[in-house]
């Protein structure tokens, strides 16, 4: 029999559990609850002009999910489309606007919703799709899985990140040695 | 398992569990990845705007450095005669030679090649053999004989002195033509378009647009094969001048430097020769009179029939000019005027000036402005001298009062010079922005920022289709922009860092329709993954900026401690991303790169002190040297770098030390920085220099790391 394993992230309806400190959110000593906002949307407004080239506070509205993950959210592609869903014109013009994107994605700051993913859950999500709990999954599963399942990877993602998982002698990703090495720094 | 039959409410809970789980599993899993990804494209772009301020604020300094020299002329007051010779010489350098001057000086026929020599023997008229030879020799790294550059460069020359102010292709002729951008001396680039293009050739054109030298360490390499190409098929390659086929330019970014090192005998009369090639190269080409081919971009002031008819060899270097041109122009008016040479000009003038030829006795220095004049005139007079020194073949003076007056049958337009080297200076400096207008490009310091509309304009005036230019580094190596009417194409691959970015070339036919092919000339750069990639170039970007950061520390303390009122020694993150900005003015996203630069943080605050001393730790090579002389250095060290390149007039990497002393002077005069006689004699001591004098500046660069350690 296997285990139950209950997720603590959300998938939609439930509600996201709150996490210790994490992505530098802490507040500033120095500034207090104000000055805390003012920070957070000055890290937004930094974010959102990396992508905004023709530097005229819009940006693509493919770029969202990358502005909202890069200042340290995990939302699932759901959880971004209701995010979207909020910032866009009553007519999609396929551009968002910082005036709209900024008070929402405050919001979602000031909430720490869309909790990042620890390591060690990340290792049971693994070892969940590890039948026989050997320590590596073979690459036809992990496609498998990842490509019919969930929020399906389109073949793009799939092929890359087969180019860093997977260990090309066996065709299998041993996924405690990928997850230690792609888990990126985060202060 | 296996009871027999087919519903079984256990089993039936327990795979609906498991399948459950694994898409749970799923969505986790690509949560966590797309998120990675994310942060990724995040720090690339990052990287990519570092890199891009860094080079951009670089380029705005050579601006800055020719300010600095017309700031010289109107303040510094010299104390001793070497100083003034010390400065008149700074404005002498670079003067364009007549014709039979060149020839004389920079002869070759009388070179011997030695018997020994295994390298490539070119032979003129040039044949296809003579090209492909090189191109093997190359790629063995041979070097070609120095009579053989000096001839090929002649003979580049004279072929370029027939050809218009803008080339003409057309499609009819050639199917296709392939347009090239800029190479920056990075042969694998250029041999990967031969390889995958195909050489040119009467069915092959091509088009080089321009920035074929500096950076990359095989610049003179890829001009033999360009210049070789193009007096072979002359019909077919075309070339244009780019902002960086100008001598000014190459004393700071490297091509100088390249030159010098391969040639150790010669070098200096094959830099004299370029010189004189890079002022005779077009300006610009047309394909079918609908595409028009610029290295940097257009003004709203472009004009093209002004660029048709100008004498684009007038301009050695595009950036000087300016000032003293103008100085040439009031002489020659008081002349007219039936004047003696005496400024007429100043009321504060007490003293008078009587200038008799030379050698002439500098006015008393008490006046500065006096003097300041009396050294313009000295330096325009020793010019005009060597000018007479030779035998003319007339080419005429710029337009000046005199010449309107009196050669009333010219029906040439006479535009006055500042307006003939704007057109110039926007062509091969000017970038594209999204925005409506025209403005000064205050990134750059040279050319402007062009909108749509002025694009559209041009188009329209001339009955073009779109433009193409290059001059800006993009990631895909081509990009469109102004609603694909311009296209910018960029040759040089990895050229911020290996996995920066690609390179590219668009080939166009008789319909005009662009097609694009990349790459990426680097087998490493295969070999490494997306995210390695990414890494390596941050790595460098991150290098670079912590370097610029430790050379605004003096600065930058100041601006901490407006934020620590109470001297705690402590500042928050978010104050230390607004005084960061606040000194260095990259408008870089500090928020964003701030883990990468701050290690350590106790409570969210950064004790900056320390935070100082570790870059310094990771800069300082002699111990002995204060910090904050190291920091002058560094902050100024592409300046200085030119400086003393242009003080080296025989390129032989010595100075004297009083030369050295001299610059130095200078410097703290413009930068405002207190360097006492004390410390440059400390720095000089520093020095292993010989007891004639002399200091191998090379060596002194190289001693604190200021040139790029990547030989």
């Amino acid at each position: 029999v296997s285990s139950v394993i209950t997720w603590d992230s959300s998938y939609p309806g439930e509600k996201a559990v709150s996490f210790p400190e994490s992505a530098g959110h802490s507040l500033d000593p120095q500034i207090g609850i104000d000055g805390a906002v003012a920070e957070i949307e000055k890290k937004i407004i930094e974010a959102f002009e990396v992508f905004d080239h023709e530097c005229n506070k819009t940006v693509d509205v493919r770029e969202i999910g990358s502005i909202v993950r890069s200042l340290g959210c995990f939302p699932t592609e759901a959880e971004l489309h209701e995010l979207l869903a909020e910032v866009e014109e009553e007519e999609p013009t396929g551009y968002i606007n910082l005036e709209k994107f900024l008070p929402v994605m405050t919001k979602v700051l000031l909430h720490r919703s869309y909790q990042p993913i620890p390591e060690d859950v990340l290792l049971h999500a693994f070892e969940a799709l590890d039948e026989n709990k050997c320590g590596y999954i073979t690459k036809e599963e992990l496609v498998k899985y990842l490509t019919e399942e969930g929020e399906p990877f389109t073949q793009e993602e799939m092929e890359d990140m087969l180019s860093t998982a997977l260990d090309p002698e066996t065709n299998t990703v041993h996924y405690r040695d990928y997850i230690s090495m792609l888990v990126v720094d985060e202060t | 398992m296996g009871s027999g039959s087919s519903v079984n409410p256990t089993n039936y809970k327990y795979s609906l569990q498991k399948s459950e789980n694994a898409f749970k599993a799923a969505v986790l899993i690509q949560q966590w990845y797309r998120r990675y990804v994310a942060r990724l494209e995040m720090r690339r772009r990052c990287t990519w705007r570092i890199f891009q301020s860094i080079e951009y604020a670089c380029e705005q300094d050579q601006i800055k450095l020719h300010n600095f020299f017309s700031y010289l002329m109107d303040h510094f007051t010299p104390s001793s005669s070497k100083e003034r010779d010390f400065i008149s010489r700074m404005f002498i350098s670079g003067e364009s030679f007549k014709e039979a001057e060149l020839e004389k000086y920079c002869d070759y026929e009388s070179m011997e090649v030695p018997d020994s020599y295994t390298g490539p023997r070119l032979s003129f008229p040039l044949l296809p053999d003579h090209a492909t030879a090189l191109l093997e020799a190359f790629k063995q790294k041979q070097q070609l004989h120095a009579r053989y550059v000096l001839n090929l460069l002649h003979e580049t020359r004279k072929h370029l002195k027939q050809l218009p102010n803008i080339s003409h292709v057309s499609t009819c002729y050639s199917e296709e033509v392939t347009v090239c951008g800029d190479l920056h001396g990075q042969l694998d680039d250029l041999f990967f378009i031969f390889y995958k293009n195909g050489l040119p050739s009467p069915s092959k054109s091509y088009v080089f647009n321009g920035d074929f030298v500096d950076r990359g360490k095989q610049s003179l390499e890829i001009l033999i094969i360009l210049f070789t190409f193009l007096l072979i098929y002359p019909k077919e390659v075309h070339l244009n001048r780019g902002n960086h086929e100008d001598h000014m330019v190459n004393l700071r970014y490297g091509f100088t430097k390249e030159v010098m090192q391969k040639y150790k005998v010669h070098g200096k009369k094959i830099l004299k020769m370029i010189q004189n090639v890079f002022c005779w190269l077009p300006l610009a080409t047309l394909i079918d009179q609908k595409v028009l081919i610029i290295h940097g971009g257009i003004s709203d002031t472009t004009d093209l029939d002004m660029l048709h008819k100008i004498q684009r060899n007038k301009f050695i270097s595009v950036l000087r000019g300016k000032k003293r041109k103008e100085s040439n122009k009031d002489v020659e008016i008081q002349e007219i005027n039936g004047e003696s040479k005496v400024e007429t000009e100043s009321s504060e003038s007490e003293s008078d000036l009587s200038l008799s030829p030379q050698p002439r006795p500098a006015p008393s220095i008490t006046n500065r402005l006096e003097f300041s004049k009396w050294l313009r005139q000295t330096v325009q007079e020793q010019i005009d001298w060597c000018r007479q020194l030779v035998d003319s073949e007339s080419e005429p003076e710029e337009p000046t009062y005199s010449s309107v007056v009196s050669l009333t049958e010219l029906d040439t337009q006479c535009w006055t010079h500042q307006e003939e080297w704007k057109q110039i200076l926007d062509i091969l400096w000017s970038d594209p922005m999204s925005q409506e207008g025209c403005r000064v490009n205050t990134v750059r310091g040279g050319g402007c920022y062009f909108g749509p509309d002025v694009t559209n304009k041009i188009l329209e005036k001339y009955n073009l289709q779109f433009l193409i230019r290059s001059h800006e580094c993009k990631h895909e190596g081509y990009e469109f922009c102004h609603n694909r009417k311009v296209l910018t194409i960029f040759s040089a691959s990895n050229y911020y860092e290996i996995g920066s970015n690609r390179g590219a070339y668009v080939k166009l036919g008789p319909d005009l329709v662009p097609h694009f092919v990349q790459y990426q000339a680097s087998k490493t750069a295969h070999t490494l993954t997306m995210t390695q990639r990414i890494s390596r170039v941050e790595e460098s970007a991150f290098r670079a900026l912590r370097e610029k950061l430790f050379a605004h520390t003096s600065a930058l303390i100041s601006a901490f401690k407006a934020y620590d009122k109470d001297n705690t020694g402590k500042i928050s993150l978010s104050s230390w991303a607004m005084a960061v900005e606040s000194v260095l003015h990259l408008g870089l996203p500090w928020r964003m790169l701030r883990p990468q630069l701050v290690r350590s943080t106790a409570d969210g605050m950064l004790e900056y002190k320390s935070w100082l001393d570790d870059l310094a730790m990771e800069q300082r090579s002699q111990e002995h040297i204060q910090t904050s002389l190291l920091e002058v250095i560094y902050r100024n060290r592409s300046n200085l770098e030119t400086i003393f390149r242009i003080i080296d007039r025989d390129h032989s990497g010595l100075i004297s030390f009083e030369e050295f002393r001299q610059t130095w002077k200078l410097f703290s005069t413009h930068m405002n920085t207190e360097l006492t006689d004390d410390g440059i004699n400390d720095l000089v001591r520093s020095i292993d220099f010989n007891k004639d004098g002399n200091i191998d500046f090379n060596e002194f660069l190289e001693a604190f790391r200021l040139v790029k350690q990547s030989q």
